[in-house]
């Protein structure tokens, strides 16, 4: 029979397919196997060899088929549901322990259902479906202090949301199924409410952290106030002076800018007390002051301060309640309005300080042409290139914090500075270590120093 | 008196800062109910405070228009256009549109305030080229590599540009991924304990001259 389907298969050694050579003196391949098959010890033989390759070398392939034929699909192991620490009560978590067939092929559910008498688990709802490969604590967001199980269980954290509801206080049951192709087998059940918590532990190094640094920023205050502190040039501060001294000169008025953002942003705030420190110039060297303001309640924050400014600078007198003046809210009319501002009355220094969005360019490119003396600062580093392209002095960031320590030079002012340097050397210092760590770990393929950087990215 | 300017100003932040910071590590649906409320509470007081920058632009104006300053003709036509669109505003009861049929609201919105706003918009694109003309003229070293660093860029992002120089997409990935990322990233920490060290001095009353009226 074998011999009939060898031939049949590959063909005769007469087929017209072949080249005329196997007709007149070659032997066809169907021809050749045919030959092989009167020996039958030893075509079995070759069979056999055959078998045994094929199931080594294949065997990834056949995995599934491992699965389905070997290993009994078990429900899963350890399976524990609780409340989720740390959260508003609006989440429950469910935990199980790995089993050996995890795979892509292998999928888990997740059940839910409401209340604690389940009489069949198989008709829970299922909230959840994925590979039994994925969802393990290591990948989780809890941060080592807060882990309820080892890296290696697998994890799912059920939520209010796409057709489910959890409520505070209310009982689920809850439970995990094993699936593979149509076969499911589903553990037994777990009851937990969701409850609120009062504290997120998993923020807790970012509480320590700000502690840290508070306590390092009143140490330095504390330094500042029995020596002098040294602080690096400012180049765009020192230039306040002579921008408020052309002004004088030339009889035109200063622009002043506070951003687009609000009183609660602490850019804004900066910009509110270094305009302080430039009206208390201005008012000196009796020089016009423009303030156009987005924000109403910002408006009236600098008014005071501004009035003050006038008050110690001796020239309450000179004070107008005008130089601070409302435009609107609305980005491109603020700009249109503050471009003609610029182009009537011609202002001899413009200062843009706080957050800008796409208005910057349009502000700080008529200003320069119009040749005025700009300086900016802000903390919004997607406008830096604009205001470092336009402007001839630019407080990039943090300096735009700094100001108000440069130009007034209290103790209080200049330890808040030095304790922003001490916090960003520490971080610094935490960055070099850890490169050096993960060199090292991937130069002698050690596992160690990820010990010590799992620590500093849930410590961050 | 003092103590309403002064004190009491400060004991609010500093109750206000301290309750507020103490949130952020609170998850309990009371807490986010709290902030939902002062959220609230600030949106009124922006509502108020909407008045007083109004009657700011109203004073403003008005003091040059009387005094006929130079391009006191502006100000009358802010005057027309805002007093147009808020009678217009009443009249079509701040609807733009009432069952399909644009209102005259609406008609001043959609056909003047988009395209004015669209054209201030639009403007950016020249002004970004008249910026870069000028920054881009490699008068000293830093210009120089700015210059090299933005024609490397350009041709990467642009696919003429990569089919041109095939090397200039990875290595304007390169420059954004690694240079640009790695100096933004150190700016935004600089920003962060800048903004944190900021708050403290706030919150503990060591930064007062936001609240104006001096030192004492």
């Amino acid at each position: 029979m074998l011999k009939t389907s060898a031939s049949f298969v590959l063909g005769s050694s007469k087929s017209s397919t072949y080249p005329r050579g196997y007709a007149s003196g070659f032997d066809s391949p169907a021809a050749l196997l045919n030959r092989r098959f009167e020996h039958p010890a030893l075509w079995k033989a070759l069979m056999l060899l055959l078998m045994t390759v094929l199931s080594q070398s294949w065997s990834p392939v056949f995995a599934q088929t491992d699965i389905q034929t070997k290993t009994p699909l078990a429900p899963p192991q350890d399976v524990r549901v609780f409340d989720t620490p740390s959260d508003g009560g609006d989440s429950l978590t469910v935990i199980w322990a790995p089993a050996p067939y995890d795979s892509a092929a292998v999928r888990y559910q997740v059940l839910l259902s409401e209340g604690t008498s389940v009489a069949d688990p198989a008709t829970m709802k299922v909230v959840a479906e994925f590979p039994a490969n994925q969802r393990y604590v290591r990948e989780s967001k809890w941060p080592w202090w807060t882990r309820p199980a080892t890296g290696d269980q697998h994890q799912y954290t059920l939520r209010s949301g796409r057709g489910v509801e959890l409520k505070s206080g209310t009982l689920y049951s809850i439970t995990v199924a094993t699936v593979l192709n149509d076969e499911r087998s589903i553990a037994a059940p777990g009851q937990a409410a969701p409850e609120p918590n009062w504290i997120n532990w998993n923020q807790m190094n970012n509480l320590l952290l700000a502690l840290l640094f508070g306590g390092i920023v009143f140490y330095a205050i504390g330094t500042a106030r029995k020596r002098e502190i040294f602080l690096r040039r400012i180049p765009g501060l020192d230039a306040v002076d002579e921008a408020i001294g052309r002004a004088t000169e030339l009889g035109k008025p200063i622009l002043y800018m506070t951003g687009a953002h609000d009183m609660s942003d602490p850019s804004t705030i900066a910009a509110a007390v270094i305009l302080g420190r430039v009206a208390k110039r201005a008012a000196a060297y009796e020089t016009d002051l423009l303030v156009p303001h987005r924000e109403p309640i910002t408006m009236a924050v600098c008014q005071e301060i501004t009035k003050q400014a006038y008050l110690e600078a001796g020239k309450p007198d000179l004070y107008k309640d005008d130089s601070n003046f409302f435009i609107t809210s609305d980005q491109f009319s603020y700009t249109a309005a503050v471009d003609g501002i610029m182009l009537r009355k011609k202002p001899a220094a413009n200062f843009f300080m706080g957050h800008y969005f796409a208005e910057a360019l349009l502000l700080t490119e008529t200003g320069a042409s119009t040749g005025a003396i700009q300086i900016a600062g802000t903390d919004s580093d997607h406008q830096l290139p604009f205001f470092v392209t336009t402007c001839d002095y630019t407080l990039i960031g943090e300096e735009l914090y700094a100001a108000s320590a440069y130009l007034s030079r209290e103790p209080v002012q200049v330890g808040t500075l030095r304790g922003q340097d001490i916090g960003k050397a520490l971080i610094l210092g935490v960055l070099g270590i850890g490169t050096i760590l993960a060199t090292l770990g991937i130069l002698f393929d050690a596992q160690w120093p990820k010990l010590f950087l799992d620590f500093f990215r849930d410590v961050k | 008196m003092i103590f309403l300017r002064r004190q009491g100003p400060l004991l609010v932040t500093l109750i206000t800062g301290l309750v507020f910071a103490a949130q952020y590590y609170v998850p309990h649906p009371a807490s986010e109910q709290m902030l939902t409320s002062v959220t609230k509470w600030l949106q009124i007081i922006g509502g108020f405070a909407l008045v007083l920058g109004v009657s700011s632009l109203f004073h403003v104006h008005a003091a040059k228009i009387r005094r006929k300053e130079a391009g006191w003709g502006y100000s009358f036509v802010l005057y027309v256009g805002m007093l147009g669109t808020i009678a217009l505003g009443f009249w079509s009861n701040g609807k733009e549109a009432i069952d399909g049929t644009m209102t005259a609201f609406g008609w001043i919105y959609n056909y003047m305030m988009v395209p004015l706003q669209g054209t201030m918009f639009a403007i950016l694109a020249f002004f970004i080229a008249s910026a870069a003309y000028r920054s881009f003229r490699a008068r000293s070293r830093e210009a120089a590599v700015l210059l090299i660093a933005a024609v490397i860029v350009m041709m990467g992002r642009v696919p003429l540009g990569e089919y041109l120089i095939p090397i200039s997409g990875d290595l304007s990935q390169w420059i954004l991924n690694v240079l640009n990322a790695s100096v933004r990233r150190a700016i935004l920490i600089g920003v962060s304990l800048g903004t944190v060290a900021l708050s403290i001095k706030i919150i503990f009353g060591m930064e007062r001259s936001y609240l104006g009226g001096g030192k004492e």
